[in-house]
């Protein structure tokens, strides 16, 4: 699945655009999994996504607002890409499942803010110019923060019982 | 047309359009965890992408899951017969050659119920672009075995497998004239945007099977996010080899596999045009 090693962006404007596209490719799909829970009456989890998606969106103003953008740049030809498919802070559009509760949603996006922590640390060593290096272990800074963040949160939800998929009226019958 | 965001009068009043000018106000009902998002979102990109404006579209779909997707976009939408869509997205094409038509459906509906129509429309050859949500699956209908399901899937609907092959889509496509043959994958939604881009911009017919996961009814699809890779080969225009590499692969490369250079169907009005009065007089008892 890998499309190329961890090599940095030279230029700073380039890793930060990158970051950019990171917190909004990030924004966009817990928007998009809040439609989807919302549509699925779930509105406990809906409002959990909701509320992470106005999250990184505002981490994608700030860097808009650092960089003096007024507009997100645009994709440079030939230019980094991500080891995955997605950027590391996506979640995979398959994680969700109508009857997660928040501290599902919760586990996810702990996982996606290490994913983004560690992606951050690893730009800072691949990094060949000072300013991309200071970026990245000011940004990996700010993850690490998210993650404990995120860590205090999950201790104030209830963890679900063994039997949170069970669904009376299921779509699929396997007995 | 769909409820959609304000677009001003011209393209050049509000610059470039974004993905979220082609979608419309309202939200799936799929499953949460669907591969259908991810293609929604990929083709909603792909018109950015070709900045084609909204009312320059017409998607067109058949019957299923997947062939909802007309309504959450802002372009003209047809959601059509089961396993009809290419029929109709070929009199519109023909019919009106200006506007640019995508052609949505999943497995069953585009290789069962419709799949006379696949064989012929790539014959044909018509301008258009054909993009399959494949799941392995019906859906819809509470997970029936397709035509891609694998004969061996043991299922309460299907006990110990159908035992019957799978259909190659990408070969049929091939082997019938399809212009352009291309596999993406809905957990690579910017990579399948890119695709269903060049799929619209190649003349003739386009088509592009994206395998797209059913995680309510196959929920071992998740693993398809492990064994997708980008392709290692870049596109060919040589029907052979592409037959040889795709009858080779394990069915999880993803790219334009084929780019050939038929010449489209021809389109707009041919022959003598007649009015409709004159038509329906030939009907009249």
């Amino acid at each position: 699945m890998s499309r190329a090693g961890p090599k940095a962006p030279r230029t700073l404007a380039e890793f930060m655009q990158k970051a950019l596209e990171m917190e909004i490719e990030a924004s966009q799909r817990y928007a998009e999994f809040a439609d989807a829970m919302e549509m699925h009456n779930n509105r406990e989890v809906a409002d959990l996504f909701r509320r992470m998606s106005g999250i990184e969106n505002r981490h994608a103003e700030q860097i808009m607002a650092e960089m003096g953008w007024k507009e997100p740049p645009p994709p440079t030809p030939g230019g980094f890409r991500w080891e995955g498919f997605e950027a590391p802070e996506t979640i995979a559009v398959d994680e969700v499942h109508y009857l997660m509760q928040p501290y599902h949603a919760l586990t996810l996006a702990l996982a996606s803010e290490e994913r983004a922590e560690r992606f951050f640390a690893q730009m800072a060593e691949a990094a060949t110019t000072e300013p991309v290096r200071k970026a990245a272990l000011e940004l990996m800074g700010e993850e690490r923060e998210h993650v404990e963040l995120i860590r205090q949160w999950m201790q104030k939800v209830p963890k679900p019982d063994r039997n949170w998929a069970d669904d009376p009226d299921p779509p699929r019958y396997t007995d | 047309m769909n409820d959609a965001v304000t677009l001003p009068e011209t393209a050049e009043a509000a610059g470039p359009l974004t993905a979220k000018d082609y979608k419309s106000a309202y939200k799936p009902i799929w499953c949460p965890g669907c591969g259908d998002y991810s293609v929604l979102g990929a083709v909603t990109r792909a018109f950015a992408l070709v900045q084609v404006r909204p009312e320059n579209i017409a998607v067109v779909s058949g019957i299923g899951c997947s062939s909802r997707i007309p309504a959450y976009t802002s372009c003209y939408g047809f959601h059509g017969v089961h396993g009809r869509s290419l029929a109709a997205a070929t009199g519109l094409k023909v019919a009106r050659p200006d506007l640019t038509v995508l052609v949505a459906c999943g497995d069953g509906d585009g290789y069962s119920i419709g799949g006379n129509h696949f064989l012929h429309a790539c014959r044909r050859n018509v301008d258009l672009t054909y993009i399959v949500m494949d799941n392995h699956v019906y859906g819809m209908t509470k997970g029936q075995p397709s035509p891609t399901t694998e004969p061996d899937w043991d299922s309460k609907l299907a006990p110990g497998g159908t035992g019957v092959r799978s259909f190659h889509p990408l070969v049929i496509a091939l082997a019938s004239g399809a212009n352009f043959v291309a596999r993406a994958f809905s957990g690579d939604p910017n990579g399948t945007a890119e695709i269903i881009a060049q799929a619209i911009r190649h003349p003739g017919f386009s088509f592009v099977e994206i395998l797209s996961p059913c995680v309510t009814f196959r929920p071992e699809q998740r693993s398809w996010k492990e064994q997708a890779r980008p392709s290692p080969v870049g596109p060919t225009g040589d029907a052979a080899q592409a037959a040889r590499r795709l009858m080779t692969d394990d069915g999880f490369n993803i790219g334009v596999l084929y780019t050939g250079d038929r010449t489209p169907y021809p389109l707009g009005p041919r022959g003598t045009r007649r009015s409709i009065a004159e038509l329906e007089a030939e009907f009249t008892l």
